[in-house]
């Protein structure tokens, strides 16, 4: 699980056949992967596309013209001139019978979409094959932690299947190895180091293994507090507002209240990683101590709330005035690393176009 | 960065130094991991044994400071053992020979006894280095934040220069920006030596060209930087008066706190625009309630000069307005033109206008983020890689450096290194972390990283108050007995306001940038 996938020489053009067409495909690429770039939407539970394919939930079979048993899509190699079908009766029916099997274990198929960014996978795929059906009702696996106390990540394991996708982000992407797999068997259980809280492990609360999760066992404990907040859950591209690698993330925002934050998978910095800033420190903007009104320093020595009108009157005649008495160069401007462009951009025209001067910097120095 | 993020995975050698990855930049440091995964060596350079040290294949834990004398070494042992790429160097570079005779004194057991760590893992480094097809430095304010930032800076780049590092995917020299849009202040110009995209202000074309843009003459000499206009503020000659400060809590982050406040208390005029009434608020005579992120529309440069937009998704608080439309606002009201702008597309728009490296792109081009720049017409599809066919400025320049000590040194009255820096949970002064819900489970407050040893010797216990003082004022702060910190050198972060750390700090700043010696400081601790 330690490896990572090798860079694939693109040269070599090969072609195979896929659900009656001829396709092409380059070297090393998976049948799952020549499936996915000609939209055949095979179905899968323990898949991520940034991560080595594992092969554990059987949804991604695929007949091979020659091959006797179904093979697992994610983990073989496509070849030259192979016969693939990728959606047959048997495979269908295959298919429906795991997903009954997976969903006999789990309390919950229905999850707020508020857990993560892959939490629907399971409750999209027992909806499409209709396999609510209860035919093996029976024991439930994996027991939730509630004693974890940890604000940030929900660890409701009654939910697991066993796809061990938030195990192996942990390790093959964050490179932290904070989760690991006790017991074998239906006793599987996702756990930290000796079964001890998140925060006494090698977690820093990426919160990766929560957006990795197909079925709600782990969610977003932080965004799960708006989960009875009506209205629809809006998804709003934007940058993260921390370091300067500039992550890509979607604002989820329920009407006018911002809620969390999902990692874009397809962020040309951060192709879906974050960091525990990134992901559940948002909340500030919305915080209480936000200032809504100018503050004006009145003769009594304090600030007091006033009217726009006044306070840039009163702004714009304390320059004119700093100007009239010493001189244009006794003006500065400092400018805001944090603040986006245009801030920076008028803050440099006001003290080159206002004052003539260079008298500007931002908070670099320091 | 020189080069882009994702050329991280592919380093052979990776040189971090003065770098806390995957602390303040933790989603780069995933693909440093990567690399390593794959089978990259890597050596770290840093005081404090990190998470990247643990994974290191050389750690240095090198004395705070002492980064040029190591880099010397480094290029001693290169050019001693052959391992120079004289194809680039006389293709690409000039003053090489110099420098090559230059480093031939410096040996690693000179340089030995001013880091503080074997000559042989100096010697191990710079083989390593030297050998590495390609390797990639990777920096942050550990080389930056001292008075010799500038020669700690331009001995990386001769490590590269030398062994040919540049323009290769998975190579180059990188600095790790260390706040959102730190690179976009510069982008914009707001330096005082550059107009936008780093067209300098004393190039007399530059000069004209932006005096016609604005329509009022600018001087043509350079500004002075925000260190010498505190220095300035309210003094009778050549004084500072009136202030503008956009975002920056300036008395917590800037170092020497106490000179830092009487400064701005000395301003006729102190004008602050936040989103938070900050410490730096408190003393403004008019403070403007600014929109945040999530609530304004704007575009951001990250580390690696890729442009990319933000997007409002909820509506301010009250009457919080966007930081550009207050600026003009303020520049309308006292007659400046040119500040019509009434929406953040016509303000970046502008800035492309007049800003060479963004003639290519517009705010429609940037909206997938997948330009990074310079971005030289419309249609040119962006510069991933600097440096690839040739430098800026022709050839690549050797620079002969020497080793200094820092401002401050060790001494009876304050014997133990003090160095600064930031925690992967929080940020800056907490004003946005502080107010995350959930944050303080992890990090409920601010501690003093003590080696054992030296909380033996100092009859310390973990959580033991103590008090901690420098040249300039002293501070109260537990301690964390740690192996993070080593021998005779202790650590904390500037972000908790009840432990006022840059009280302390200030004991130099850089002579070119004027950037402070922050992660240095020499102290004495008292138990309480």
């Amino acid at each position: 699980m330690t490896g990572l996938r090798e860079q694939r020489p693109a040269d070599r053009v090969l072609e195979m056949t896929l659900d009656g067409e001829p396709v092409k495909f380059t070297e090393g690429e998976t049948i799952y992967e020549v499936a996915e770039r000609h939209r055949k939407d095979v179905p899968t539970l323990c898949y991520d596309p940034r991560l080595e394919a594992f092969g554990a939930c059987r949804l991604c079979v695929v007949e091979v013209e020659g091959v006797r048993n179904p093979v697992a899509s994610c983990t073989t190699p496509a070849t030259d001139g192979m016969i693939v079908k990728t959606r047959t009766a048997i495979l269908e029916k295959h298919r429906k019978t795991l997903l009954e099997l997976v969903v006999s274990e789990n309390r919950n198929v229905e999850v707020d979409e508020l857990s993560g960014y892959a939490s629907q996978e399971l409750t999209e795929l027992v909806d499409r094959y209709e396999a609510r059906t209860g035919r093996f009702a029976g024991k439930q696996s994996g027991t939730t932690n509630d004693a974890d106390r940890n604000p940030f990540i929900l660890r409701d394991y009654d939910n697991c299947i066993s796809c061990y996708r938030c195990v192996r982000v942990c390790a093959e992407q964050e490179g932290d190895y904070a989760i690991s797999v006790m017991n074998r068997g239906f006793a599987t259980q996702i756990t930290a180091e000796f079964g001890r809280d998140l925060r006494d492990s090698q977690c820093t609360f990426c919160g990766q293994c929560v957006q990795t999760c197909p079925t709600g066992a782990l969610g977003d404990k932080k965004a799960l507090r708006d989960a009875e907040t009506p209205g629809e859950v809006r998804k709003t591209r934007s940058i993260c507002p921390y370091c300067g690698v500039g992550c890509s993330v979607d604002l989820l925002t329920k009407g006018e209240k911002l809620v969390g934050v999902l990692p874009a998978m397809d962020g040309p910095a951060n192709e879906g990683a974050l960091c525990v800033k990134g992901q559940y420190a948002f909340d500030f903007v919305q915080n209480a101590d936000r200032l809504g009104k100018p503050l004006i320093r009145r003769d009594d020595g304090e600030l007091h709330e006033c009217e726009w009108d006044e306070a840039l009157d009163f702004a714009a005649n304390g320059f004119k005035e700093a100007i009239a008495k010493h001189g244009r160069r006794s003006v500065y401007g400092v400018a805001s690393g944090r603040a986006p462009h245009e801030a920076a951009y008028t803050m440099q025209k006001f003290i080159r176009a206002g004052c003539g001067t260079n008298y500007i910097d931002n908070c670099s120095r320091a | 960065m020189s080069n882009p993020l994702r050329d991280m995975e592919h380093p052979d050698v990776i040189f971090a130094i003065g770098t806390n990855m995957t602390e303040c930049h933790p989603v780069a440091a995933t693909r440093l991991k990567k690399a390593l995964a794959r089978g990259a060596r890597m050596i770290v350079a840093d005081p404090r044994k990190i998470r990247l040290a643990s994974l290191a294949d050389v750690y240095l834990p090198i004395r705070v400071g002492s980064d040029v004398a190591l880099l010397l070494a480094m290029a001693h042992v290169i050019e001693r053992d052959g391992l120079v790429n004289w194809e680039f160097i006389e293709a690409r570079t000039a003053g090489g020979d110099d420098f090559l005779t230059h480093v031939k004194q410096f040996t690693p057991e000179w340089a030995a006894g001013i880091c503080e760590v074997p000559a042989a893992d100096i010697e191990r480094a710079a083989r390593l280095y030297g050998e590495g097809a390609p390797s990639a430095i990777y920096y942050t304010l550990g080389i930056t934040e001292h008075i010799c930032g500038v020669d700690n800076v331009k001995s990386l780049c001769n490590l590269a220069l030398m062994t040919g590092n540049l323009g290769v995917e998975g190579g180059g020299i990188n600095p790790m920006r260390g706040q959102n849009n730190i690179q976009g202040a510069g982008d914009c110009g707001a330096i005082p030596n550059n107009y936008p995209g780093f067209q300098p202000v004393d190039d007399p074309g530059n000069c004209a060209k932006f005096s016609t843009a604005y329509g009022r003459e600018i001087d043509c000499e350079r500004g002075i930087t925000k260190v010498t206009a505190l220095d300035r503020c309210g003094m009778d000659e050549d004084g500072i008066h009136a202030m503008l400060i956009d975002g920056e809590n300036t008395v917590v982050t800037d170092p020497d706190k106490n000179h830092c406040e009487h400064a701005l208390k000395s301003l006729d005029h102190l004008v602050v625009i936040d989103i938070f009434l900050t410490d730096t608020a408190e003393l403004a005579d008019v403070v403007f309630p600014a929109t945040a992120w999530g609530e304004t529309d704007g575009v951001q440069t990250n580390t690696e000069r890729r442009v990319q937009r933000l997007r409002q998704a909820v509506r301010p608080p009250g009457e919080a307005r966007p930081d550009w439309w207050i600026i003009s606002q303020i520049a309308t009201r006292m007659g400046v033109p040119g500040f019509e702008f009434a929406e953040a597309k016509e303000v970046f728009n502008e800035l492309c206008g007049l800003s060479p490296i963004y003639a290519g792109l517009d705010w429609d081009r940037i909206a997938d983020g997948e330009y990074q720049w310079p971005v030289p017409e419309a249609g040119h599809p962006g510069t991933p890689r600097l440096h690839e066919k040739e430098f800026t400025n022709g050839r690549g320049l050797f620079s002969i450096i020497g080793y200094r000590d820092p401002a401050e040194v060790i001494s009876e009255e304050f014997p133990v290194w003090l160095t600064t820096g930031r925690r992967l949970q929080s940020y800056h002064t907490r004003t946005q972390t502080g107010r995350s819900a959930g944050i303080e489970y992890l990090l409920p407050n601010e501690t003093l990283e003590v080696n054992p040893d030296d909380a033996a010797a100092w009859g310390l216990e973990n959580g033991a108050m103590v008090r901690m003082s420098s040249a300039r004022g002293s501070i109260e702060i537990p301690v964390k007995v740690t192996g993070m910190s080593p021998k005779g050198t202790v650590f904390t972060s500037f972000s908790f306001a009840n432990v006022p750390v840059n009280v302390l700090t200030g004991s130099g700043y850089d002579p070119v940038t004027q950037t402070a010696e922050l992660k240095v400081c020499p102290v004495r601790i008292e138990a309480l």
